[in-house]
């Protein structure tokens, strides 16, 4: 590992400090800004600005940003698309990943005539913007009678992911010897032995970047939530757009900011404990 | 391509899979396993089938669609090329291609700055390297809606930082972006590099820690003092690892959907309009779904104009490389 040429050997190192802290000071003041506005009322931001500390701590905003905000006549608060967040992210997640799993043995360890070209046509899923895929999947949902579902999300995140849950998987798996599949095929395993007692054994620490990128991507997803689900059935980011577009009544930046916090909650979870599996995915995937 | 970035950028990052750690059984041989083989490969024929369906027949799809006068409903009767000729000389089309050029120049200079500065920085063997790379990349785990909500909070005239600093009593002071048609489109770079910078960050540092620790002896063998140092090493060395961020903050740029909607709604009126908000608005506001299935092929093309080059860059110098060893 290389070290960076000191910059202290270039008289500079005084500036090294206050230019990181900086930085750091902008990436968290939006941050800061939310949290602190969770806790104040809507008189006193309204009163001032959004920049200010709490001068009594309203509690009551996050256990009403939780389950009892109205938002566009529903006075359920952000639970209920919470929930159909996470039902919809989880079996998308798994089935996505399962498929990329086995998509990944076959095109790195079978490597079949053609394998190369299904595996760039593939990886060319990973670049193709969302709105190319937006009318396709309104007719097929239409066909399927999945419009306005969660169901239809989730099939729409599965399908979706393929192409990176195979990529992560294929990339991982070409490293796999040749010889322990060849010399397993001597001992007379098939395809799927081979697939269950070498390659799944192998496989946690891509399943798991695998799983993380999934979850993070499928939960911050908000351009599908929006096109695809109306009402009760929207995932929390298109219920928070919905929220912050409700210009009809006072903004109530209160009880918003909690809402946001909340629903930025499960991704900030998994980057803080996940951060290293975050960053594979995060650079294994560069070019989303 | 995407593995040729990834190798490039994250050289090891994902650990390469552990050998020898498999046991192999002695092979049964019943009925049941042929059973059982037949149905696995034929949910791989499957899977597989699913996932080049999905790329090639959405792709496909969608263009064939952009051929046609399709409104609310799909219609397949050929129109030729007329979407493309009428969209090209609209008034919209032209101001978010403007808009796209203004943001995706501005947000990649200075993501690619800020990410190549902090990565130089933190490199220096500072304390507290672990909290701070945490700080600068935590934004990448939010949504682009959470983003854009907060943004548009603190630039918010009325109550964000204009407020607070008229509030603290310099009552002239005046910060208005967002509802400024010529300074809107800034606000969504502004919000886009404090998202992606860090992303910058964590791709020039590993570009940084994979380089070969003999270049710099060598080079203080051989008298070099560190500004040189920047210059003869660092700088050709960390040049593809540049140009790979640029193209990878350059196509995020021409994606960019969310981020502009939370923010600022393509306003005000249509200055921060891009050409993901126009495809949205022809198909689903107006319903015209030929119209905006064009817009978005040529937003593939668009991507494609940067990514076709770069992948034959790659690939001619991956060649060179080969070739002089």
């Amino acid at each position: 590992m290389a070290e960076t040429p000191a910059l202290s050997r270039m008289g500079l190192y005084g500036f090294v400090y206050p230019v990181l802290i900086g930085f750091a000071a902008f990436f968290l003041l939006p941050m800061v800004v939310v949290v602190l506005n969770s806790l104040r009322s809507f008189e006193e931001i309204t009163q001032s600005s959004v920049l200010g500390f709490p001068r009594s701590f309203q509690w009551r905003n996050w256990s009403e940003a939780w389950s009892g905000y109205c938002m566009a006549g529903n006075c359920t608060g952000i639970r209920p698309y919470m929930w159909n967040s996470l039902v919809m992210a989880i079996p998308a997640t798994i089935v996505s990943t399962l498929i990329g799993a086995v998509n990944g043995y076959v095109l790195s360890l079978w490597r079949f005539r053609g394998a190369a070209t299904l595996f760039a046509i593939i990886t060319f899923g990973v670049f193709l913007p969302a709105q190319m895929k937006l009318v396709p999947w309104a007719i097929t949902l239409r066909e399927l009678d999945l419009s306005n579902t969660v169901r239809g999300l989730i099939l729409i995140h599965i399908i979706g992911g393929i192409s990176f849950t195979t990529l992560f998987c294929r990339n991982y798996y070409v490293n796999v010897p040749q010889d322990l599949i060849r010399a397993a095929r001597v001992d007379g395993a098939g395809f799927f032995q081979i697939f269950r007692r070498i390659i799944v054994p192998l496989s946690p620490p891509i399943l798991i970047v695998t799983v993380i990128w999934q979850f993070t991507n499928i939960w911050n997803e908000f351009l599908f939530g929006i096109t695809f689900s109306e009402g009760a059935n929207r995932p929390v980011t298109a219920a928070l757009m919905a929220l912050n577009a409700n210009i009809a009544q006072a903004r109530e930046y209160g009880i918003e900011s909690a809402a946001v916090l909340l629903a930025a909650m499960p991704t900030l979870l998994i980057y803080i404990f996940g951060g290293k599996y975050f960053l594979r995915g995060l650079t294994a995937g560069a070019v989303k | 391509m995407v593995a040729i970035l990834a190798s490039q950028i994250g050289h090891g990052l994902v650990p390469a899979p552990e050998q020898g750690r498999a046991r192999w059984p002695r092979a049964r041989r019943f009925w049941g396993v042929t059973a059982v083989e037949q149905i696995a490969k034929l949910v791989a024929v499957l899977a597989l089938a699913v996932a080049v369906l999905y790329v090639v027949g959405f792709t496909l799809w969608t263009t064939w669609i952009s051929f046609t006068d399709s409104t609310l409903l799909p219609n397949y009767t050929f129109v030729g090329i007329k979407h493309y000729t009428r969209l090209l000389q609209t008034r919209i089309w032209q101001v978010a291609y403007a808009n796209l050029a203004i943001y995706g120049f501005g947000f990649m200079v200075f993501a690619t700055a800020i990410g190549l500065l902090l990565a130089i920085l933190i490199d220096q063997k500072v304390r507290a390297e672990n909290l701070l790379r945490t700080i600068y990349l935590y934004p990448m785990a939010l949504s682009f809606v959470v983003t854009g909500t907060v943004w548009s909070w603190l630039l918010n005239p009325g109550i964000g930082i204009q407020g607070f600093v008229r509030g603290l009593g310099w009552t002239g002071f005046s910060f208005g972006w967002l509802v400024d048609r010529d300074m809107a489109i800034y606000t969504v770079v502004l919000a886009a590099v404090w998202q992606a910078s860090g992303f910058a960050m964590a791709l020039f540092l590993a570009g940084l820690r994979s380089l070969d620790a003999d270049l710099y002896k060598a080079a203080q063998i051989d008298g070099a003092g560190p500004a040189r140092m920047y210059l003869r090493i660092l700088v050709p060395a960390m040049w593809p690892i540049v140009i790979a961020v640029l193209v990878i903050l350059l196509q995020f740029a021409i994606k960019t959907y969310e981020l502009v909607r939370a923010l600022t709604a393509g306003g005000p009126g249509i200055a921060t309009t891009l050409p993901t908000t126009v495809v949205y608005d022809y198909m689903f506001q107006r319903g015209l779904m030929g119209a905006g299935s064009a817009a978005a092929v040529m937003l593939l093309l668009s991507l494609l104009v940067i990514i076709v080059p770069y992948a034959i860059y790659r690939r001619l110098s991956a060649r060179r490389r080969i070739r002089h060893g």
